[in-house]
């Protein structure tokens, strides 16, 4: 593979292959630092609330949340959107940008798939609990009962989200799985005693032999090519929930590419966050470099500026339709009682990452770091908007509501991001946080060491010069540091 | 079982590991395998290793969940127990492609990811033949089985094509 000189190093410093090893080995090998058992403290005390509010709400019923005869569905779809949408950002890094042979995401792939493991699983306990009876949750799927042949209806899309969820979910883990087998077997090769035996069942043998790389190359591949469409497929299904049903608001075609583009939006605001912190607590500064962030923050940026078109168009069409229903939910939404939470959404997602337009300011890790939360919780908005806003005044005005939060909605919130941050705390403890095979393929033509030799073989090319003089030049790059692989 | 050694050299470069593994064979010596830290691009052609046949199984595990994914909602909504649901149709087709699409990607992976698992004999709680433990680290190694009667020759064969250090090993 060549790459172009020009282009900024994927890895800093002067790393060879065993400091790789070294460095993304250590936070797995020694003890944790203070850190992360305050973080962990503070995650785990978010999972124990959420096992309270959960328990209670499967104890006492859904009447637990402030769900009221209008507001059928509120913070737990709400929740359950935003969620799915952070999981996809690990996927897009790691089967699309993979189609597309952009190998800065070798550094960044692994924690985002983590990322999209536990987005997932955080998103299914919503499903599960609104329910409202959770231990029926199997009724979803077409299995044979006792009530005669009684099937799930196959033209609902809640059934095909069953299946697409579900399928994601089993399809990420796989991925990320078969990516971890070579790194785990490196953890395998330099543990001892009690670790070396619970590596080696994990590892399943992995000798890293030739044969086994080319199948290994062989599935990634193929695996990013079947779950770039399943990526866009999950959204566009959940987009599918509200665009299939006659609610004014949800019943519009843009849905399906305007929750795809809004979840990678999220996801990767939500990869540039944990990445932000992950760099600096497990000294990985070399790996993910400021290059990775601002290349995460142009994808924010365009996918930023996507979701500000879509928000844009809705209105257009909202009043081009000429449906008053229509034309009211859209006005109910900019100027109702829920006017605030609009505006948020508008500012977070659409005003701040354009601001990413700024070299300066898309290179700053500090405004990287507001940024990425601003986006988050702009996104968590847009789902409450489309959500509550559309629900709350329906067709019969003497039905319409407010809707209000109980205590139990924060906790379960509140509570499902403890849960996240305690997976991904244990992950990146027991795990090495990135992908270490992948990061040494960088180092013979894109890390810093290899990119100053090849620019210091390649200078004279550059300028205007005698053929026999660039004859010599190519010369010199094939025999010295090739960049080809 | 009876034991096997083997000749291992160890290499600290994927360039000198490809001159080393053709000058190998140019002496006609055959290489057991060939071990590296990541995926050496450019070693299949070098080493001969056959093309992965990992897509077929992945087409033809694709197609079989295509199929079952139909079968199964027509068996379901169309002739086990047809229900008129607002009164669409029973032979709702168009409903079919979100689950069908799911099922072939669900089929395909899993399919694939089987196969991938027994052709690499991945199993856990397996011991696998480790040369060495740096090959996972910064070592290319390349393992060539010996008997009693040439193992000094490879080994000064696996010396003379750039390895830096030279072991034995039986299994």
């Amino acid at each position: 593979m060549h790459e172009s000189i020009i282009r900024k190093p994927l890895v800093t410093g002067t790393p060879d292959m065993h400091t790789v090893t070294e460095d993304i080995c250590r936070p797995v090998e020694s003890t944790p630092s203070k850190a992360w058992w305050i973080g962990f403290s503070l995650a785990f005390a978010g999972f124990i609330l959420w096992l309270v509010s959960f328990g209670y709400t499967a104890w006492v019923g859904l009447g637990a949340w402030g769900l009221n005869k209008t507001v059928g569905w509120a913070w737990d779809i709400t929740n359950f959107v935003w969620w799915v949408g952070i999981g996809h950002a690990g996927t897009l890094i790691s089967a699309v940008l993979l189609l597309f042979r952009q190998s800065w995401r070798n550094s960044i792939n692994r924690s985002a798939e983590a990322m999209t493991i536990f987005a997932v699983i955080c998103a299914a306990t919503y499903i599960l609990a609104h329910m409202g009876r959770p231990w029926l949750a199997y009724w979803a799927f077409p299995l044979p009962n006792q009530f005669g042949s009684l099937w799930v209806n196959f033209n609902s899309p809640l059934i095909w989200d069953v299946f697409a969820i579900s399928t994601y979910f089993s399809v990420s883990c796989l991925f990320w799985y078969v990516g971890l087998l070579p790194d785990i077997a490196t953890v395998r090769d330099r543990a001892t005693g009690v670790r070396k035996q619970v590596y080696s069942v994990l590892s399943f043998g992995w000798t890293s032999s030739a044969r086994s790389w080319i199948r290994f190359e062989s599935i990634s591949l193929i695996l990013s090519g079947i779950s770039t469409p399943l990526v866009l497929s999950v959204h566009t299904i959940v987009s599918f929930d509200f665009a299939t049903s006659v609610i004014p608001g949800w019943h519009t075609t843009i849905f399906p590419p305007y929750f795809v583009a809004g979840a990678i939006f999220s996801g990767f605001a939500m990869v540039q966050t944990l990445l932000l912190v992950a760099r600096v607590v497990l000294k990985l500064e070399n790996y993910i470099t400021l290059y990775h962030i601002e290349l995460m923050n142009i994808i924010i940026l365009v996918t930023g500026s996507i979701v500000g078109v879509a928000y844009l168009t809705e209105l257009f069409i909202a009043w081009y339709s000429g449906v008053e229903y229509e034309q009211y939910a859209f006005l109910n939404r900019v100027s109702g009682p829920y006017w605030w939470a609009y505006w948020l959404m508008m500012t977070c997602n659409v005003i701040s990452p354009q601001l990413m337009w700024f070299k300066k300011l898309r290179t700053s890790l500090v405004f990287t770091f507001i940024i990425s939360i601003v986006v988050n919780i702009g996104m968590w908005f847009e789902r409450f908007v489309i959500i509550v806003t559309s629900l709350h005044r329906d067709y019969l005005p003497s039905s319409w509501a407010m809707f209000t939060p109980t205590i139990v909605d924060v906790g379960l919130y509140v509570g499902s991001i403890g849960l996240f941050f305690t997976l991904f705390l244990l992950f990146i403890r027991f795990l090495p946080s990135v992908a270490m095979a992948e990061v040494k393929l960088l180092l013979k033509h894109s890390s810093e060491e290899a990119k100053n030799k090849a620019k210091k073989h390649a200078h004279p090319t550059h300028q205007p010069v005698e053929g026999n003089v660039v004859i010599a030049t190519t010369a010199t790059i094939k025999k010295g540091e090739s960049n080809e692989e | 079982m009876k034991n096997k050694k083997f000749a291992i050299g160890l290499y600290d470069d994927e360039d000198v590991l490809k001159a080393g593994i053709t000058s190998i064979q140019n002496k006609g010596q055959e290489i057991f395998d060939v071990y590296t830290p990541y995926p050496v691009h450019g070693l299949e052609n070098v080493f001969f290793v056959p093309r992965s046949r990992l897509p077929i199984a992945a087409f033809c595990f694709g197609c079989l969940g295509l199929s079952l994914a139909f079968l199964m909602i027509w068996y379901m909504i169309t002739y086990d127990w047809p229900m008129d649901i607002g009164g669409k149709p029973n032979f709702p087709i168009v409903s079919f492609i979100p689950i069908c699409f799911e099922w072939t990607v669900l089929f395909a992976s899993f399919g694939m990811g089987f196969t991938f698992f027994m052709a690499n004999r991945l199993i856990p709680f397996s011991t696998p033949r480790i040369m060495d433990e740096r090959a996972t680290d910064d070592r290319f190694v390349v393992a060539i089985e010996v008997t009693d009667n040439n193992e000094s020759s490879v080994a000064d064969l696996i010396r003379q094509s750039g390895a830096v250090e030279v072991k034995y090993k039986t299994f």
